[in-house]
């Protein structure tokens, strides 16, 4: 009876593992196929050659190049802000005292429930005021602070002892020194996990990209990728070569940080 | 109290310390200042200013002018119906499959990690890239319909039927299932492991077969995260519309009738320059979303009085 159960466990589990994997083993493999194999019906399962020529391809008609170093800069600009001002609020949530500070800190655990799709509109006419509408700013400057990920470090810094401030306070140390000397190398996990999850976020996101950017030379990935299967009449195996391009870089990351991230996830979710 | 006059005492606080907290907090509340706090206000605000124009920056007059519209709207009913659909399809199929999952994934396995990364993965991935691949698999000569067809099925439209939005209907749904599988699956995992084990151990004492010991002491146990992850694909779904744009390449469905709540924002706002409106329908979806999550805090703080007494 114990191994029929544990039979059934493996049988069941590869069998939804086969299904899941499967639109990306669809995916990786349409990007190697000729224009002749992705259409034929019945499918074609293995490509005859693994040429990289539907990549090349799809680079030359749209500019990956570009979406590619644009997603880097907004990603690298937009997490590397937000960790910085969501480590000295969290720091001065949890260590420094200040009138109003509970209340103030459960009034910004209230505005996470806001829907990002509810602050777009306003956000939108921001963006052209400031300026910076249709540029890669515009995909920056919204992303710099976020409740979510002050929230998750304030829970860390809550745990370090009070005993451990006021014993490097008394030996002179200055809440400045403390916070980076002591507290961040200490918080070394959560904020990989912050940074972790806001990447993803930033590569990922789509809608925002969709409603600012209207130059070619300034999309991300996604929203490139989305115009150009439907503007250019482009093929399906570009598609797909184009869209593994941009899921690859997520993949090999979670592979190798795969604890931190499911980690992050499980203790409040992902943004979106 | 007591601890903080202690300290106060301990230290002399000079003019720079008793400012130290407001120079940490200033960058966080610019950006929430800006870019949350002031939109909220003013999305309220925009909902109830009649025929605003983005050129001008004016507006005739207040009023709930944009509700009256809004409500009389047609597309606007077909969003929420859609949208509800496509909640009561997702929530409780993707919710039964990521129990099994997880039930099954949360006992020694060989090869945990891979089943794990493999469930996973869609969580981490571009809903646009995937999709592409969704929308490759539905074709009609596609992957899907080829592979139904050992089972004797003929060939579905399913993204370009002219006549059937339930195939559209369908289609979106398969695919948002896939999409939240993975976070379901890593919140009740979590609630699982968080099961004291004894529970188990003393059925399995007791000789309860593996499906009592699920129906009987692992789902009333598992109740709160259940109705936690009811409660946040509830409002993730309601939000549906990177999973229905590139299925049918930007538009909603291939009949045009795929409307979704936020779908209906964006075309309001883009394609009719409706801000109004488009700021009415943003609030009409803030309420859903405002008693599904006091809900979700009421049932959290009556649990919690419970495991207290």
């Amino acid at each position: 009876m114990k191994k029929v159960s544990r039979v059934f466990t493996y049988l069941f589990l590869t069998v939804a593992g086969l299904i899941m994997f499967f639109p990306f083993f669809w995916m990786f493999l349409s990007a190697f196929k000729t224009s002749a194999e992705v259409t034929a019906s019945p499918p074609v399962w293995v490509p005859s050659s693994f040429s990289l020529i539907n990549f090349q391809l799809a680079f030359e008609k749209a500019p990956f190049l570009r979406y590619f170093f644009n997603s880097i800069l907004v990603m690298v600009l937009s997490v590397g802000v937000t960790t910085l001002t969501s480590i000295l609020a969290a720091f001065a949530f949890s260590r420094l005292r200040f009138p109003g500070r509970k209340t103030l800190f459960t009034l910004l655990l209230s505005m996470m429930m806001i829907p990002f799709e509810m602050l777009i509109i306003t956000n939108y006419r921001t963006v052209i005021d400031l300026g910076i509408y249709d540029t890669v700013w515009a995909l920056v400057l919204p992303f710099t602070s976020s409740i979510f990920y002050t929230y998750i470090l304030k829970n860390f810094f809550d745990t370090v002892p009070e005993s451990l401030y006021w014993s490097a306070r008394i030996d002179g140390s200055s809440n400045w020194h403390y916070l980076w000397k002591v507290m961040v190398p200490m918080a070394r996990s959560s904020l990989t996990t912050v940074i972790l999850l806001n990447a993803l976020a930033s590569w990922n996101s789509f809608m925002w990209p969709m409603y600012v950017i209207i130059t070619d030379s300034n999309r991300t990935l996604p929203w490139g990728l989305q115009v150009f299967t439907t503007e250019a009449g482009s093929n399906p195996e570009q598609q797909m070569a184009a869209s593994t391009v941009v899921v690859l870089p997520m993949i090999i990351l979670f592979l190798f940080a795969r604890k931190y991230i499911v980690g992050g996830v499980a203790r409040g979710g992902l943004k979106g | 109290m007591k601890k903080d006059s202690a300290e106060k005492d301990l230290l002399y606080r000079s003019k720079f310390e008793i400012i130290e907290p407001y120079l940490y907090l200033l960058p966080f509340f610019l950006g929430v200042a800006v870019f949350t706090l002031y939109p909220v206000i003013n999305v309220v605000l925009m909902s109830f200013q009649e025929d605003y124009s983005m050129l001008t920056r004016s507006f005739s007059g207040w009023g709930i002018g944009n509700y009256v519209k809004t409500l009389n709207d047609p597309n606007f009913w077909q969003a929420i119906r859609n949208t509800l659909h496509y909640v009561l399809l997702v929530v409780p199929i993707s919710l039964v499959l990521s129990l099994i999952i997880a039930n099954l994934l949360n006992q020694k396995l060989k090869g945990s990690a891979v089943y794990q990364s493999i469930f996973f993965l869609p969580m981490v991935t571009s809903v646009t890239a995937v999709g592409l691949a969704w929308k490759f698999m539905f074709n009609n000569r596609g992957v899907i319909n080829y592979l139904l067809g050992f089972l004797g099925m003929k060939a579905i439209p399913w993204l370009r039927s002219a006549q059937g939005g339930a195939y559209n209907m369908t289609a979106l749904v398969v695919f948002g299932i896939w999409n939240i599988l993975p976070f379901t699956i890593i919140l009740l995992l979590s609630g699982l492991q968080n099961i004291d084990p004894q529970y188990r151990i003393a059925a399995k004492v007791d000789a309860a077969t593996n499906l009592r010991i699920f129906f009987r002491i692992t789902v009333p146990l598992l109740a709160p995260t259940i109705f936690l992850v009811c409660i946040v694909n509830t409002i993730s779904c309601f939000k549906v519309f990177s999973e229905l744009y590139p299925l049918f390449g930007g538009n909603p469905g291939s009949m045009g009738n795929l409307y979704t709540v936020v779908y209906y924002i964006r075309t309001s706002m883009m394609q009719y320059q409706d801000y109004g409106v488009a700021s009415a329908a943003a609030l009409i979806l803030f309420l859903f979303i405002f008693v599904f999550t006091m809900a979700q805090t009421g049932i959290r703080k009556i649990t919690e009085r419970r495991k207290v007494s």
